[in-house]
């Protein structure tokens, strides 16, 4: 290594919040050219590290050093001053404006120190764009016409529009396919040839091996390691350093024989135009299905197809052999089906209302006479569900907000219990919750199968889906490839399934 | 202190309680730091009244007349707070006062007496909550857009209705509401009225499923919808319910008045809206409470008292209502930050 000092250096951090102790004296280094991941689990410190990076909170104590000299941050534009650009996770783009004025937002060139000269705008976002290998984004495009991956690229030639010479980027492959994927991690390999120093936030451990260098580990507040080598260090002591145990072997064991018993849920050739093909699907009580494929596979559309939240061009759904009215979600949830669906806060959780009252709100009528609620019984209901799947913290009275994702879904999960449902609709069950908790949470799944509802499970981790589920589905392009017992499948072949499509096994085995 | 039925203090807003505290500590617990500050600016009101005015401010005859004043736009406010907490806005209120009203006191009404008036009120209130509400709820309109339709059409209604004549009452049981004489313990019956509508808004709101779906759905529409719950009717319901409240407020306005008028509930929509918002009711939905909304009204309508006592003109009083508006919700966000 060169002796030249470290581009950034951050040493003691402390951040601390109203009740929250958010960062604990960290220390993190990062060397130009090289990819730095940022490892640790919910609430260990991530996101506050990178935004004191960021120059969006102050720190309390600690300091910071860029090419040896020490700084501060005063706010985010001191920042990207100096050349630290910051992709957050929730991208902030302007949707109705073009590409090209995104790209230059706050810096537009202009003439005359007021207008702005669209075509040079148009020129360097195109440029950027190519370096970015995406050429083929109008940069007069609207940013609210593009995908997610292409506002990704935006949002990329935003900091690149800059003299940057570190990027953070915080979960940059939340939203990306695999070639997306791909294509981001070779932009990170240019971007680390030019001398820019890349400090990379991921859930997904094969990513950091990929292509990070180095790896810190935040846990509570505190780098519990710093530097470690990304390639070589064992995924346990990965593991082990953010959870400060040992995760062996996540999934619960499946019970040994398929419960028998006729199917609680039947699909007869349900389809939606557009978005997949006529699906047929069987579900018998105490059994977990699995839907593997891609992002845009049709998977989520499936589910709240079934569920009656959109309404199938053919096709029906049927609950213990009666058929649901089509199109009508009061329907689907009278009859026992119920939903965890993807975006637990923008879809199930009233955010500002207590646990009790999320987990009582498809349950209501129950708890009422003559539209009066007997609180006492419902505050008791909702207690019962969430002790049973073990939410914490145990108090149902505290707002749903401040619950972890893990606990979050475990609301959601007491919703369905409470209201007795007998197919549960699970959409990423684990999106946004941590390592530690996911255990926890495939356990209390596994066990609701045990004791009798029928399970149907969406999940872009074809990990997770392969080590749950009793049977797997795999889509592709809204159209079910291939059908097996879980047990027979590897993810290799699950993703070669969902790239290829290759109808090599037709015959389907009926599983014993 | 005030004559008026005090009004039980809600939860909203605050973490319920767990159950397992003394029955005065929980009381004391979801009084809200809101709740309470508005008590005290009431209170402080009060007492600027009678040192200023002492004489008239804290005259009984005013304080009935106060307190009457803040029955009519205290009926519109309890339905607009149910309306605004589930994430809706009825800017229609004050024309469908006026249109009620109106309607209420043809000649062809009147000839039904007592019952004719206080029926067609409601109905007309609740037709046209029924057209907002299918608008909004079926029709798919923005709930702004919808409303101001209707503010124009029952505006210019009740305008062709009256053709712009003050229309009087001479059905005697009906006048006679508005004197002292039907005064119950010096309570004059349109306050008795309000404070029946409150007292059963916020049982409505807070202890039943109508209520909980209400701030389901303004908290967030599709997860209500995902978890069960009818948002459309719910939302037809509400713009009924907004609508019955001006029903019942164009009933006081014509006790209190003696007369229908197509200039009756002018800009009640924005005095609902603003007590409600200061109150604490959260403009993009989701959190509703009748308590601070009545408090609400209450403060406007000394506030209206006390500087027509000090013979301030209305541009100030405008001015001062402005400035409460900022103040409120300035103070509500600072303590919705530190929580």
């Amino acid at each position: 290594m060169a002796p030249e000092p470290p581009l950034l250096t951050m040493s003691g951090i402390t951040k601390s919040f109203p009740g929250v102790r958010a960062l604990d004296g960290v220390d993190l280094d990062v060397q130009a050219g090289e990819v730095h991941c940022l490892l640790g689990q919910n609430g260990a410190g991530k996101s506050t590290l990178i935004k004191v990076l960021a120059g969006a909170h102050q720190p309390d104590d600690g300091t910071i050093g860029w090419r040896g000299e020490p700084v501060t941050l005063r706010s985010p534009i001191a920042a990207m001053r100096l050349g630290i650009a910051t992709i957050y996770q929730e991208l902030d783009l302007v949707e109705g404006l073009s590409v090209a004025e995104n790209v230059h937002l706050g810096h537009e060139p202009t003439a005359a120190g007021f207008v702005v000269r669209g075509k040079a705008a148009k020129a360097s976002a195109a440029a950027l764009l190519k370096r970015l290998g995406h050429p083929e984004i109008d940069p007069a495009r609207l940013v609210g016409d593009l995908s997610a991956a292409q506002r990704q690229i935006v949002s990329m030639a935003r900091a690149l529009s800059h003299d940057v010479r570190l990027i953070v980027m915080d979960e940059p492959s939340a939203a990306l396919d695999p070639d997306e994927v791909d294509n981001l991690f070779r932009i990170v390999g240019d971007l680390t040839a030019d001398g820019v120093a890349v400090v990379y936030i991921s859930h997904r451990l094969e990513e950091i091996r990929r292509i990070g260098d180095r790896v810190t580990v935040l846990k509570d507040g505190r780098a519990v390691a710093g530097g470690l080598p990304a390639r070589s260090t064992p995924t346990r002591e990965v593991v082990a350093l953010m959870t400060g145990r040992n995760v062996e072997y996540l999934f619960p064991d499946r019970p040994r024989a398929r419960p028998p018993g006729d199917p609680v849920l039947t699909v007869q050739g349900l389809s939606r135009q557009g978005e997949f093909a006529p699906l047929d699907l069987e579900l018998r009580p105490g059994e977990i299905v699995g839907l593997a494929g891609l992002v845009g596979s049709g998977r989520s559309e499936i589910l709240e197809t079934i569920y009656g939240a959109r309404r199938p061009t053919t096709g029906r759904v049927s609950v213990n052999g009666r058929p649901l009215r089509t199109g009508s979600v009061r329907a689907a949830v009278r009859a026992g089906l119920g939903l965890a669906p993807e975006e637990r806060k923008a879809q199930a959780l009233l955010m500002l209302e207590s646990v009790t009252r999320n987990v009582s709100v498809s349950s209501m009528s129950r708890f009422a006479h003559g539209g009066w609620i007997d609180r006492r019984a419902e505050r008791g209901a909702a207690r019962a569900a969430t002790r049973e799947l073990s939410l914490r913290p145990d108090n149902p009275a505290v707002p749903v907000g401040t619950l972890s994702g893990g606990n979050q879904q475990k609301a959601v999960l007491a919703r369905w219990l409470l209201r007795g449902c007998r197919v549960l609709l699970l959409d990423e069950p684990t999106r946004g919750v941590d390592v530690g908790a996911r255990a926890e949470l495939y356990a209390v799944i596994r066990r609701l199968a045990d004791e009798g509802l029928a399970v149907l499970l969406v999940s872009s981790e074809v990990p997770e889906v392969l080590g749950l589920a009793d049977r797997v589905l795999v889509l592709r392009e809204g159209r079910v490839v291939h059908t097996a017992p879980a047990r027979d499948l590897d993810e290799h072949r699950v993703l070669d399934l969902v790239l290829e499509g290759s109808p090599v096994a037709g015959e389907e085995s009926p599983a014993s | 202190m005030t004559q008026h039925v005090s009004p039980p203090r809600d939860g909203t807003g605050t973490v319920p309680s767990t159950g397992e505290l003394p029955a005065w500590r929980t009381v004391v617990a979801r009084a809200d730091v809101r709740t309470l500050s508005l008590l005290g600016v009431l209170a402080a009101l009060i007492v600027i009244g009678g040192v200023t005015r002492p004489d008239e401010f804290l005259d009984t005859r005013n304080l009935q007349l106060v307190l009457t004043q803040a029955s009519v736009i205290g009926v519109v406010t309890v339905g607009m707070t149910f309306v605004i907490t589930s994430g809706g806005i009825d800017l229609s209120v004050g024309a469908i006062v006026a249109l009620s009203s109106v309607w209420a006191t043809t000649v062809a009404t009147q000839e039904y007496g007592f019952a004719g008036i206080l029926l067609t009120a409601v109905l007309v209130g609740l037709g046209c909550g029924l057209v907002n509400g299918l608008l909004v709820a079926y029709g798919g309109m923005v709930p702004f857009i919808a409303t101001l339709a209707m503010l124009a059409s029952a505006r210019g209604l009740a305008l062709q209705i009256t053709d712009g004549r003050t229309q009087i009452v001479s059905v005697d049981n009906i006048l006679k509401l508005g004197e002292r004489d039907s005064y119950v313990l010096g309570v004059p019956p349109l306050v008795l009225v309000f404070a029946v509508v409150t007292v059963i808004g916020w049982l409505v709101l807070n202890r039943t499923t109508f209520g909980r779906r209400t701030v389901a759905v303004g908290g967030n529409a599709e997860a209500a919808r995902l978890a069960g719950i009818d948002v459309r009717r719910q939302r037809l319901y509400l713009y009924l319910l907004s609508g019955l409240c001006c029903g019942i407020a164009a009933f006081l306005l014509i006790i209190l008045s003696g007369s229908g008028q197509n200039t009756n509930g002018n800009l009640y929509e924005l005095d609902a809206i603003a007590a409600a918002i200061i109150g604490g009711t959260l403009l993009s939905g989701g959190r509703g409470t009748i308590t601070g909304s009545v408090l609400g009204v209450l403060i406007f309508t000394t506030i209206t008292d006390i500087f027509a006592l000090n013979n301030l003109q209305s541009d100030v009083q405008q001015i001062a209502k402005g400035a409460i508006i900022v103040a409120a919700v300035l103070v509500q966000r600072r303590t919705a930050s530190t929580t």
